[in-house]
């Protein structure tokens, strides 16, 4: 606030300097790209919270729109039966991210942080996931998991017919194919969020902390992690928003029914295709919108806010 | 001087203190090499399968099994994925939506990183919030009314099938823009902000314009970041998935990360054409992989660094 009134003046006075030529060219230089992000993101975003209190097939024009109040949330919650477990899965998903791929990404950066032999080849390996699409990645899940000619059950002789693993068949199988699969992509994610972090700590710290005979896990609980901070909210940004994106693995595999139920696939579900619920689907992604912004929002404004600060 | 001095007596505690510990540590570090391989073993694993699977006939595999070795080993699956599938359109569709998608975001992003970087007005915190919040969005949050909206404006057509943005490669430019210029105007403008004020002073008192001093003089100094910026998004719009299958219903007119999917069933019937059409489809992000990696990765922590 103090910083913002203390360069009200020399504001001003750069002001005055702009010809009438600058001062267009820098509203069109910033209005133009703001206006599409607030056109093709924005408007959308604030249209899916105000269609979710409608009822609207979609297929007539606005006078099909019949005001619903609170309707659609109403069967959400009470009888609409793929929303438990869409919920389910997110959250599953969520929670996976957070157990897996957040902490071996970290163990690995640190590890390969040292002054390891072969750290690039290493790197570019658990790397590589991370620059395939996740759709290419949903077609791998689909070969390494496929039953009878995946790698999986070829490797642990269950590919026969007496003792076939269905694993993107059976309903309470497939999802934790999906996530081994999204493991695979998002640990490599992390490891790289993790190195970037772990470059900017000033390496004569941890010597020091080895010198004073910090073992190796005291050093990093004590110097190397309270130094992560930045990164570490990243990283649960990052985790979050990616769980709450999912969606292209599971929609290769079976666009997200008989077990592989997501939000963001039953949003889809109810645009495209025969019955098109504008209304219901409003009030699905309504939810998904109000998830993320909760965990956006809070980031994106204390970034922000500190680097005006500084 | 003192600064001098303490590296270099920094360095010499360092290869001391090192010298000492290293023969110590070397089987810890031999567990750890052994470790790393097998992590990466598992690693390359899924791809490696593919790309063994993509080279044997399906005859092969049907009588040998998947994981076994013998028979016939080509690039049949390659030449049937790649003529049977029609993929050269769907290369061409992708190049159509990805190359205007990734220069205009790369050139909005900038304009705007520009105005809220060099200069301090009152909505610059708002602004930077409603790009970098904006693309960090679900999209399946967005897309209900998006689509309405699509189907609803209207299009030459010349320049849509539908007669409407839907269904039009401009609407898929369009979004794609629109979304990713969030993330660039973030890093662009954390990386705007380090470069001296005095250039673009200095140019101000020779009497550029804005427009000459964005143009001539910081765009030219942002080239690293751009570099970075563009492998990533480049590899980001290239692999979406998600507003092709939904704004884009015409198969024909898929880029190929989505069409992939109506293709599996039609043409690639099994495992050993969908890993070869797998692998070709990897290919543009592969080459970017090896040949980009640098930028790739900088390109994703000048994001994550300045978070």
């Amino acid at each position: 606030m103090a910083s913002i009134t203390l360069s009200q003046p020399g504001r001003r006075k750069r002001l005055k300097r702009y010809t009438a030529r600058d001062r267009t060219a820098l509203t069109l230089m910033g209005g133009v790209p703001l206006l599409l992000s607030l056109a093709f993101v924005w408007l959308p975003a604030l249209a899916t919270v105000a269609l979710s209190f409608f009822n609207w097939t979609g297929i007539g024009g606005f006078s099909d729109m019949k005001p619903a109040g609170v309707e659609n949330y109403r069967i959400i919650f009470s009888i609409y039966p793929e929303f438990p477990p869409a919920i389910e899965h997110n959250l599953l998903w969520l929670g996976v991210f957070f157990v897996i791929p957040a902490p071996f990404g970290l163990y690995l950066a640190h590890q390969l942080n040292k002054q390891l032999r072969g750290s690039r080849i290493y790197q570019s390996i658990l790397f590589l996931p991370v620059v395939l699409s996740l759709a290419l990645v949903g077609f791998m899940t689909e070969l390494v998991f496929s039953p009878t000619q995946g790698l999986v059950n070829n490797l642990t002789g269950h590919a026969g017919q007496h003792n076939l693993i269905d694993w993107l068949g059976n309903p309470n199988l497939n999802i934790w194919a999906v996530l081994i699969m999204a493991c695979w992509r998002q640990t490599g994610y992390v490891m790289i969020l993790f190195l970037a972090g772990l470059k900017s700590v000033d390496p004569s710290l941890q010597e020091a902390a080895s010198l004073d005979g910090a073992n190796e896990w005291q050093a990093f609980r004590h110097v190397v992690w309270p130094a992560l901070r930045p990164i570490n909210i990243v990283v649960v940004v990052v985790t979050v928003i990616e769980s709450l994106r999912a969606f292209d693995i599971v929609y290769i595999i079976n666009q997200g029914t008989n077990g592989l139920e997501l939000l963001s696939t039953l949003i889809t579900a109810n645009i495209i295709g025969e019955t098109s619920r504008i209304g219901f689907g409003s009030a699905l992604a309504t939810i998904l919108l109000v998830i993320s912004l909760a965990f956006v929002l809070p980031y994106v404004y204390t970034t922000f806010r500190k680097d005006t600060r500084s | 001087m003192t600064a001098a001095t303490f590296t270099g007596s920094g360095t010499t505690t360092q290869t001391d203190a090192e010298r000492r510990p290293k023969r110590r540590l070397r089987p810890v570090r031999a567990i750890l090499h052994a470790f790393l391989i097998a992590t990466c073993v598992v690693w390359i694993a899924p791809v490696l399968y593919a790309l063994y699977t993509s080279l044997r006939p399906y005859a092969d595999t049907a009588k040998h099994g998947y994981v076994s070795v013998g028979g016939h080993y080509n690039l049949t699956n390659y030449t049937n994925a790649w003529s049977e599938a029609d993929l050269p359109l769907y290369f061409k569709n992708s190049a159509i939506i990805t190359i205007p998608a990734l220069l205009v975001t790369l050139w909005l992003a900038s304009m705007a990183a520009y105005v809220l970087s060099r200069h301090s007005f009152k909505f610059n915190l708002l602004m930077l919030m409603v790009f970098t919040a904006g693309n960090l969005l679900p999209q399946q949050a967005i897309i209900t009314p998006l689509y309405k909206l699509y189907i609803t404006i209207p299009l030459p057509s010349f320049l849509s099938d539908s007669g409407h943005l839907d269904d039009s490669f401009l609407g898929l430019i369009l979004i794609h823009v629109a979304f990713q210029t969030g993330f660039c105007v973030f890093v662009l403008s954390n990386f705007m902000r380090t470069i001296p004020n005095e250039i673009s002073e200095a140019a101000r008192v020779d009497g550029a314009s804005e427009w000459r001093q964005y143009w001539q003089v910081v765009l030219p100094l942002c080239r690293p970041a751009l570099a970075a910026l563009a492998t990533l998004e480049f590899t980001w719009i290239y692999n979406d998935f998600f507003w092709a299958t939904v704004l884009m219903q015409t198969g024909a007119n898929r880029p190929i990360t989505a069409a992939l999917n109506n293709l599996t069933g039609q043409f690639f019937t099994d495992n050993n054409l969908i890993s070869a059409a797998s692998m070709i489809v990897a290919v543009p992000t592969l080459v970017v992989f090896f040949a980009l990696q640098k930028q790739f990765v900088s390109g994703l922590t000048l994001g994550a660094n300045k978070g």
